[in-house]
């Protein structure tokens, strides 16, 4: 059964594709929820080479997923909370008006 | 028929991305997300990831996905303006498509038996099977001890301490999103 093998570039390819939408989106939008969706993108196209390429490691490969999903679910809670706070103070969630650190 | 199972799921997920990061309200660009997400747990399957596909289903598709509605839910932000960026922007987003065309054509002349070849530095060796020895012993230990244990063994025996640190980091995930989330701050 080398079912995985065989697919190894394709899906090394679906996965750079998936990134630089990702990479697209976070440079083009404003919204910061549509950033957070894209950052989420990018980790899930990160998370498809890992998996095609534990075709040819072993299991490690899918063990650094579940990593990943762990780093990515702490992110989205702080990162949310963070952006629910912000839009209490600015009534905003468009990254124009959020400049306070910009001196 | 896995490679057309493949190219459709592909499709789909490209197609889903792109319409999330083109659409204008924050509620549909994650629900198109989402089907991202299912799509890329069906292209798990056919790479031979079960267990992954099914843990991509739950946490992504269903925990982070609902988080991220929640929040919607809770900002009520109500605008259908356009929040494109400049043209700055833009150039560098297409200087980046550029790049990936070149990398998808340098990938699109590599087959798992010329990456075999290439890596055993002799140009008759072409069985991918025979060199990456992990791969092939991951696939049978899948077989013995099935989709979840051949996963387990590894994850509870060589990444036990990994596994622990996270714990430490979910917990100060939890503690963050609490003091963030209350009224004062």
């Amino acid at each position: 059964m080398t079912t995985g093998i065989t697919l190894l570039g394709p899906a090394l390819g679906l996965s750079a594709i998936l990134f630089t939408l990702g990479v697209a989106g976070v440079l083009l939008r404003r919204n910061a929820i549509v950033l957070f969706v894209c950052i989420e993108l990018m980790l899930n196209a990160v998370n498809l080479s890992f998996v095609a390429l534990a075709q040819l490691h072993g299991a490690s490969g899918q063990i650094m997923v579940f990593f990943v999903m762990t780093v990515a679910a702490a992110e989205a809670a702080v990162g949310l909370a963070i952006i629910l706070a912000i839009f209490r103070h600015k009534q905003s969630v468009d990254l124009q008006n959020i400049n306070l650190l910009r001196g | 028929m896995t490679e057309a199972v493949f190219y459709f799921f592909a499709a789909a997920a490209v197609i889903t991305a792109a319409f999330c990061i083109l659409s204008r309200s924050a509620l549909s660009a994650v629900l198109w997300l989402t089907i991202t997400m299912l799509s890329l747990a069906a292209i798990y399957v056919l790479l031979s990831a079960e267990f992954v596909a099914a843990i991509q289903v739950l946490v992504y598709a269903g925990a982070v996905m609902v988080l991220f509605l929640f929040v919607i839910m809770l900002l009520n932000l109500g605008t259908t303006t356009s929040d494109l960026r400049g043209p700055a922007a833009v150039a560098a987003t297409v200087v980046i498509a550029g790049l990936l065309v070149i990398q998808l054509a340098a990938l699109w002349r590599y087959t798992p038996s010329r990456l075999a070849s290439e890596v055993a530095q002799s140009p008759a060796f072409s069985d991918p099977a025979a060199l990456f020895a992990a791969g092939e012993l991951a696939r049978q230990e899948a077989v013995t001890r099935g989709v979840v244990g051949g996963v387990a063994v590894p994850l509870f025996q060589v990444y036990l301490v990994p596994f622990e640190i996270t714990s430490i980091l979910l917990l100060a995930a939890i503690v963050g999103a609490v003091v963030l989330a209350k009224r004062r701050i």
